[in-house]
């Protein structure tokens, strides 16, 4: 270095300079586009509670693996460079170990970083991922029958998962059951996935990110806009004039009344007087 | 190469095999001694420290947190909660006093690593190498702070060899021990302390905190040196010693000033004339006679 003065070992010296800039730059380009594409979380790989979206996740987890040590159930995994994401950081598998959902959430308590986010207290408001029933084709109670295991086992049971009520249109006669997640009440702790008796669950826990749609913000639901504004926004309601036989009524909600005048027979089974689209009490 | 091999023979006639391995030893003790804390959790469930090398805490009150890492993490734009910043200020506290890279050779487990790449090189005399500038880990270290910036994540965490062999013997290695097995074959037969003395953006960092540390390896002795040269042979950083020991003419003192010393001590063990030893860095003066006493007490303490 203090050989700078001379012209040929100054000449040396900016060339390797430069050779040592390129040599590096070229070595973080490579690592930075290997870094943006672990960037995204892979389908599997769920976070603990109170992580922060990703990959702001990989910006403020330091790997020091201390949620894995503080997981009371030996849940969580660091990840291992072969794994598809970001190495060092935790996740877990639904399908293998869901989350318990300790109410303390000690592995929050444990997090030196904030990764995993501490203004997080209540476990029932984690969003670690959303549940999604994504094969209706073999979910045992879309076939009809009463399987109902990811609904028992939800710890929201009722919020995060209902039992909707449908029509056996195979069986005519029959209900379904149909499991539907809530993404309001969803933890994303991966129980339901876990429990699925098929040999391949189909419900999943996937990352927010997969799981869920997003509205463009420019939607507005005409029945909240409404409700906000506590009349409708097209003023004067227009009122709905509806072509029905002398004597018959019909407002929404309470279905059809009054009484025919002249009774004409038509089909069978069909009430008389009745256009066949009003039968209901529903349009 | 067959001088190589006799290498602190003179330092094991003058003061027995133990004398010539002593900050060997000690420094192997350590190195092994922190990773068994770290493995007696998992392996043994007595949980005296818990975490990594990036954090850890250590009987539920003492927080260490790695400076370097957290910087990457704050570059990428997340502020650390408290207990990590707790853990940052211990720890470079700490390396302030004892020598930033300290780290290198006390704590971290690659250095076991390239170590035997050395001692291998030397004892088979692998001379073949490329040769690059020791600065290039500086660049390194630019080029990880500017992508943890670029990127918002902590990029260099992917690869970093140092986390990778450490947090893999604790939690699990997969694939990790591909990239110590380079960075050992790297060391063996492409560049001679081509990682922890070239390469790693770890050490340089760790170099940078450690600048004007208190701990230092020091040539008290240097009139006595009889230029067999076993210091330069076995040092992993060989050009920190010259200006301390060969520097009297020039008005040096004995003290090694560069941030780049690991504090290993290696060259205390091997110097058959008890040339080195350690020392605060302020006792450094040219004159070489004056603060022998004091400085010299440390490394030939028995």
């Amino acid at each position: 270095m203090a050989a700078n003065t001379n012209p040929q070992s100054r000449r040396q010296f900016l060339l390797d300079m430069a050779k040592t800039a390129c040599g590096v730059g070229m070595f973080g380009l490579g690592l930075g586009l290997y870094a943006k594409q672990a960037r995204a979380l892979p389908p599997m790989a769920i976070r603990p509670p109170g992580a922060l979206p990703e990959p702001d996740f990989q910006g403020a987890c330091i790997r020091c693996g201390m949620c894995v040590r503080d997981c009371p159930y030996d849940i969580l995994e660091l990840a291992r460079p072969e794994d598809d994401l970001a190495t060092g950081t935790p996740y877990f598998v639904a399908r293998k170990i869901p989350c318990e959902m300790c109410e303390d959430i000690p592995c929050i308590k444990a997090c030196p970083t904030g990764a995993l986010d501490h203004k997080l207290t209540d476990i029932n408001k984690a969003k670690m991922g959303l549940a999604a029933l994504v094969d209706q084709e073999t979910c045992l109670n879309f076939l009809g029958l009463r399987c109902d295991v990811c609904y028992r086992v939800c710890p929201v049971i009722d919020k995060a998962i209902t039992l909707e009520r449908t029509h056996n249109v195979r069986t005519t006669k029959h209900t379904m059951f149909l499991p539907t997640v809530h993404s309001e009440h969803c933890t994303g702790c991966g129980k339901c996935e876990r429990s699925c008796v098929l040999e391949v669950a189909a419900i999943k826990v996937f990352p927010l990110h997969l799981a869920q749609g997003k509205l463009g913000s420019h939607y507005q639901m005409g029945w909240e806009e409404k409700e906000k504004a506590g009349q409708s926004l097209v003023a004067p309601e227009i009122e709905h004039e509806y072509n029905l036989p002398e004597g018959f009524k019909y407002e929404p909600g309470r279905g059809l009344s009054g009484e025919a005048v002249p009774p004409p027979a038509t089909s069978p089974g069909a009430q008389p007087g009745v256009p066949q689209a009003l039968h209901g009490d529903k349009l | 190469m067959s001088t190589d091999r006799n290498i602190g023979v003179d330092a094991v006639l003058a003061k027995g095999w133990l004398g010539a391995h002593k900050w060997l030893l000690l420094r192997r003790t350590s190195q092994l001694g922190i990773l068994a804390l770290f493995l007696l959790g998992p392996f043994a469930g007595i949980w005296i420290v818990k975490g990594n090398l990036a954090y850890s805490l250590t009987l539920d009150i003492l927080p260490l947190a790695d400076p370097y890492v957290l910087l990457q993490s704050l570059l990428a734009g997340h502020i650390p909660e408290r207990l990590a910043l707790i853990g940052v200020a211990i720890v470079i506290g700490f390396y302030v006093l004892v020598g930033g890279r300290s780290y290198c050779s006390w704590v971290c487990p690659v250095n076991m690593v390239t170590d035997s790449a050395a001692w291998l090189r030397r004892r088979f005399g692998i001379k073949s190498g490329a040769r690059f500038s020791r600065r290039t880990r500086y660049w390194i270290l630019a080029m990880t702070l500017i992508l943890a910036g670029t990127t918002g994540t902590i990029a260099w965490e992917m690869l970093n060899p140092v986390s990778m062999l450490h947090r893999g013997l604790i939690f699990g290695l997969g694939t990790a021990w591909a990239i110590i097995l380079t960075v050992f074959l790297f060391d063996l037969f492409v560049s001679p302390d081509g990682w922890c003395g070239h390469l790693c953006p770890v050490g340089a960092f760790y170099s940078l905190i450690g600048k004007a540390s208190l701990l230092r390896v020091n040539a008290a002795q240097r009139a006595a040196c009889n230029d067999c040269m076993d210091c330069f042979v076995v040092c992993p950083e060989p050009q920190v010693i010259k200006p301390a020991l060969k520097g009297a003419s020039k008005g040096l003192g004995p003290v090694i000033n560069s941030a780049h010393c690991t504090n290993c001590g290696r060259c205390i063990d091997v110097c058959s004339k008890e040339v080195f030893g350690f020392g605060l860095r302020f006792i450094n003066k040219a004159d070489n006679n004056a603060p022998q006493g004091e400085t010299a007490a440390l490394g030939n303490r028995p």
